[in-house]
C-alpha cells in the first residue's frame, strides 16, 4: 500500500495576486524601462547559450543531465533515505516537512529555542516558495537577504522576477534609489562598482550579528550527505560558515545519487543559467563543524520539503521534478521577456512557474489557475531547458487540468464547436456564416471590430476580410 | 488537408497549395467533409472536444498515401499531439497511422524533390512559425522551395526564431501581450526592407498582418503556397 500522501493544496497559497493575470501583463507592458531591462538580459543570455553550444558541446551535456535527473526522480524515496542517514552520520539534523507550515514552524521554533535575533539568508527559491521570511518576521526575527539581487528586492518589497537573477527587472538607477532609501542618505554611489561596494559594507555588518544562516540547496548528494550551493557572490559561503547555526532548505527533488552525477549537473547548471562553464563559488557542505576544525557552524539542519512534490511522481507532470532551477526557460520565453516575472504573481515565473505554481497550489487556486494559459506554446522554453523537460507539452496538460472561470466559459463554446465541426455539413454552415459576417463587416478588406470572443482579437489588431490582406 | 483557417479567411491558400502540387506532378485529392485537426480545443485545455473533431479528421483522411498540410501548426498537431490525444483510445492505431502519413507542404516538396515551377517573385522575408521550427524542427524546406523561385530574394529578419505572439487562444486571452509581440515581429519584418513576409502558417500571418495594419507598419503578408503556387 502506498503511504504517499495526496496533498492537493499543501498549506499556504504563495502566489500573491493583485488584479487578474491579464491586468498584470497590461501594467507590465506600460512600464517603459521594464522591457528594455529584460530584453538586455534575455539577449545576452541567448548569445551566451550559442557559445555554450559551440565551445562546450552543451547539447550533448544536456542529454546526460536529462538522464541523470530522470533517474533521480525514479529513485527519489531511496535517495532521500540515503541522504538522510548520511547527513545524520556526519552530525547534521534532517527534518522532513510535508508542507510550508511544517517547514516554517521548525525553523522559527529553532530560532526561538536558540534565542536568535538576526538571520542572514543566501538565495533560495524554496524559502520564497514557503514564505519563510514572512514567517520569521512574524516571529520577531530580523531577516537579511545577503544575495545582492535578493537584498534589492527585499528593499523594494517585491517578488523575485527571475529564479537566479531576482532583480533583473530593475536597472542601475532604480537600484541606487532603493539603496539611498535604505541607507537614509543621498550619499550612495550610482555606478555599478560603487553600488556593489556599498551593498557589501551594509551586508557585512549583518553577517557579524547573525546567529542563524539560512541557505537553499542546489543539489544534495545522497552518497555522502553533502549539500551543494552554487553562487557567484561569496555571500552563501559566509551565510553557511559565519553564524553559529546553518539551516539548509531544499525541495525534496534536489537529490542526486553520487558525485559523478553531481559533477555533471554542477557544470550544466551555470552553463544553462548564466552561460558560464563554472560558477564562481561552489560550496560543498557535509554536516556541521567537526572536532579539530577551526570554522563552520556548530549546528547543521537540513529541511527537506515535500510541498506537493511527492504526489507528482508517477503523474503526467513528473518531469517537472527534474528541474534544476536554472531560469533558462524564463530568459528564452517571449512572454517573460516582455512582462517579467512579477506579472506571474508567484516566486516561480516563466514557463516552469506557469506549470509548477498551479501544481503546488492546486488547480483551482485563484492566484495561479490562469498561469498555464499565458503562453503562445512557441516551444522556446523546451529548447532552452538543460534537462529536457517538455515544457510546452506540460503547459497544454496544465491547461487541461486548470479550472479557471475563463476556461470554463470557453468550455461551453468549445462544446458547441466540437459538435458542429465533427461533421462536414455543419462545419460548412459555420464557415458560410463566418465568411458572410466578414463580408458584411469588412471595410477596405479589413474588419476592425468583432463581437463576443472575437473582441479579444480586434482589441489590438484587425481581421483581414480579403486575402491576401491589403495594406 | 485544407485547414480550417484557410477555409475561414483565405481559401486561396489551399487552392494555391493544390495548384503547386499538381504542377509538380502530384495527384491531389481534397477529401470532402474535412474540417479541422482539433488544435484550437487541444491547446485551450479541452482534450475531449478536440478528440471528437480529430476523430472525424482521422476518418476523412483514411486511405490517402500522404496527407499534405499547408500549415506547420496543423501538421505538428497531427504528428506530435495526436499520439498523446489518442493514447489508450480505441482508435489509437488509426491516429498513429495518420500521424505517420502527415507532412507539411514544403517538407513534402523537399522530401520528394519537387519543383512547383512558380512564377517569379521579388524580395521577401520569411517568418518561421514556432510549430514549424520547434515542433517539426524545420527551417530549411521553405527556404529551399523559395530558392527555386525565379528572382526570389529572401531577406532574413532579426530575431527570426522569436514567436510572433499569435498562439491560438492566447491571442484572445492576452491581447495586449500578443499584440506587443506581433508588433515586434511586424517591425522586424519591415526592417528588412522586403515588401512582404511569407510563412508556412496562416495563423501567424493573419496576426502579424492584422497588427501591422492596426499600427501602420508597412508590411504585406502572403502564405508560402501563394508564392509557390503562383
Amino acid at each position: 500500500m502506498s503511504t504517499r500522501r495526496r496533498r492537493r493544496n499543501p498549506g499556504v497559497a504563495y502566489s500573491d495576486v493583485t488584479g487578474t493575470l491579464r491586468e498584470r501583463t497590461v501594467d507590465a507592458l506600460r512600464d517603459p524601462t521594464l522591457a528594455d531591462n529584460l530584453r538586455t538580459a534575455g539577449d545576452s543570455w541567448g548569445a551566451g547559450r550559442e557559445v555554450m553550444k559551440r565551445d562546450f558541446g552543451f547539447d550533448e551535456m544536456r542529454d546526460r543531465a536529462r538522464d541523470i535527473r530522470r533517474s533521480n526522480i525514479r529513485n527519489m524515496p531511496a535517495l532521500l533515505a540515503e541522504l538522510q542517514s548520511n547527513v545524520r552520520a556526519s552530525g547534521g539534523v534532517v527534518v522532513r516537512a510535508a508542507d510550508a507550515d511544517e517547514a516554517c514552524r521548525y525553523i522559527t521554533d529553532l530560532a526561538r529555542a536558540r534565542g536568535a535575533h538576526v538571520v542572514a539568508k543566501s538565495k533560495s527559491m524554496a524559502t520564497e516558495e514557503i514564505k519563510l521570511n514572512e514567517a520569521m518576521e512574524h516571529a520577531g526575527l530580523e531577516v537579511v537577504e545577503t544575495d545582492l539581487g535578493e537584498w534589492i528586492i527585499q528593499l523594494a518589497n517585491e517578488h523575485p522576477s527571475h529564479i537566479i537573477a531576482p532583480a533583473v527587472h530593475l536597472n542601475r538607477d532604480q537600484v541606487a534609489a532603493l539603496f539611498r532609501e535604505e541607507a537614509g542618505t543621498d550619499d550612495v554611489p550610482t555606478d555599478r562598482e560603487g553600488l556593489v561596494a556599498h551593498a557589501r559594507v551594509r551586508l557585512r555588518e549583518k553577517f557579524a550579528q547573525a546567529e542563524i544562516g539560512i541557505s537553499g540547496v542546489n543539489l544534495a548528494v545522497a552518497s555522502t550527505g553533502t549539500v551543494c550551493i552554487v553562487e557567484n557572490e561569496g555571500n552563501a559561503r559566509l551565510v553557511t560558515s559565519q553564524p553559529r547555526i546553518h539551516v539548509a532548505v531544499m525541495g525534496m527533488e534536489r537529490v542526486v545519487a553520487d558525485w559523478d552525477e553531481a559533477a555533471h549537473i554542477l557544470q550544466v547548471l551555470p552553463m544553462a543559467a548564466i552561460s558560464q562553464d563554472a560558477a564562481n563559488y561552489v560550496n560543498l557542505i557535509t554536516g556541521p563543524r567537526r572536532e579539530g576544525e577551526t570554522d563552520g557552524p556548530e549546528e547543521f539542519h537540513l529541511v527537506i520539503i515535500d510541498g506537493g512534490r511527492g504526489a507528482l511522481r508517477g503523474s503526467e507532470f513528473e518531469e517537472v521534478l527534474s528541474c534544476i532551477r536554472c531560469g533558462a526557460c524564463l530568459y528564452s520565453c517571449p512572454m517573460w521577456q516582455n512582462v517579467g516575472g512579477q506579472a506571474y504573481g508567484s516566486p516561480y515565473s516563466g514557463p516552469i512557474g506557469a506549470i509548477i505554481t498551479p501544481l503546488l497550489e492546486g488547480p483551482s487556486s485563484p492566484g495561479s489557475r490562469d498561469l498555464p494559459f499565458m503562453s503562445t506554446l512557441c516551444g522556446a522554453c523546451g529548447d532552452a531547458c538543460p534537462v529536457g523537460i517538455p515544457l510546452p507539452d506540460l503547459l497544454v496538460r496544465a491547461r487541461a487540468r486548470s479550472s479557471s472561470p475563463a476556461k470554463r466559459k470557453a468550455g461551453l463554446a468549445f462544446r458547441v464547436w466540437s459538435l458542429l465541426w465533427r461533421r462536414g455539413i455543419t462545419y460548412r454552415l459555420t464557415m458560410i456564416g463566418w465568411r458572410l459576417g466578414l463580408r458584411i463587416r469588412g471595410r477596405d478588406g479589413w474588419v476592425n471590430r468583432l463581437p463576443g470572443p472575437g473582441s479579444g482579437w480586434t482589441k489590438v489588431r484587425d481581421m483581414p476580410s480579403k486575402w491576401p490582406p491589403r495594406r | 488537408m485544407r485547414t480550417c483557417l484557410s477555409d475561414a479567411i483565405a481559401p486561396k491558400v489551399w487552392k494555391a497549395t493544390r495548384r503547386a502540387l499538381e504542377r509538380a506532378g502530384v495527384e491531389v485529392k481534397v477529401p470532402r467533409g474535412q474540417t479541422c485537426c482539433g488544435q484550437p480545443a487541444w491547446t485551450a485545455g479541452h482534450p475531449d472536444q478536440a478528440r471528437a473533431v480529430a476523430r472525424h479528421t482521422i476518418k476523412v483522411f483514411a486511405g490517402s498515401d500522404e496527407v499534405v498540410v499547408p500549415s506547420g501548426s496543423c501538421a505538428g498537431m497531427v504528428i506530435h499531439a495526436y499520439p498523446e490525444l489518442f493514447a489508450g483510445q480505441p482508435d489509437e492505431e488509426d491516429a498513429l497511422d495518420l500521424a505517420l502519413r502527415t507532412i507539411e507542404f514544403t517538407q513534402f516538396l523537399a522530401k520528394h524533390d519537387l519543383d512547383p515551377r512558380a512564377k517569379a517573385c521579388g524580395a521577401l522575408t520569411v517568418h518561421d512559425s514556432c510549430h514549424m521550427l520547434r515542433v517539426l524542427d524545420e527551417n530549411e524546406s521553405p527556404r529551399d522551395a523559395l530558392a527555386k523561385v525565379p528572382g526570389c530574394e529572401v531577406r532574413e529578419m532579426a530575431h527570426a526564431d522569436q514567436c510572433c505572439g499569435f498562439g491560438g487562444v492566447f491571442a484572445l486571452n492576452f491581447p495586449e501581450l500578443s499584440g506587443r509581440l506581433g508588433e515586434q515581429k511586424a517591425q522586424a519584418a519591415a526592417a528588412t526592407g522586403a515588401p512582404e513576409v511569407v510563412s508556412c502558417d496562416l495563423g501567424c500571418l493573419m496576426h502579424i498582418a492584422g497588427r501591422a495594419h492596426r499600427t501602420g507598419i508597412p508590411i504585406r503578408a502572403r502564405h508560402i503556397s501563394e508564392v509557390l503556387g503562383s
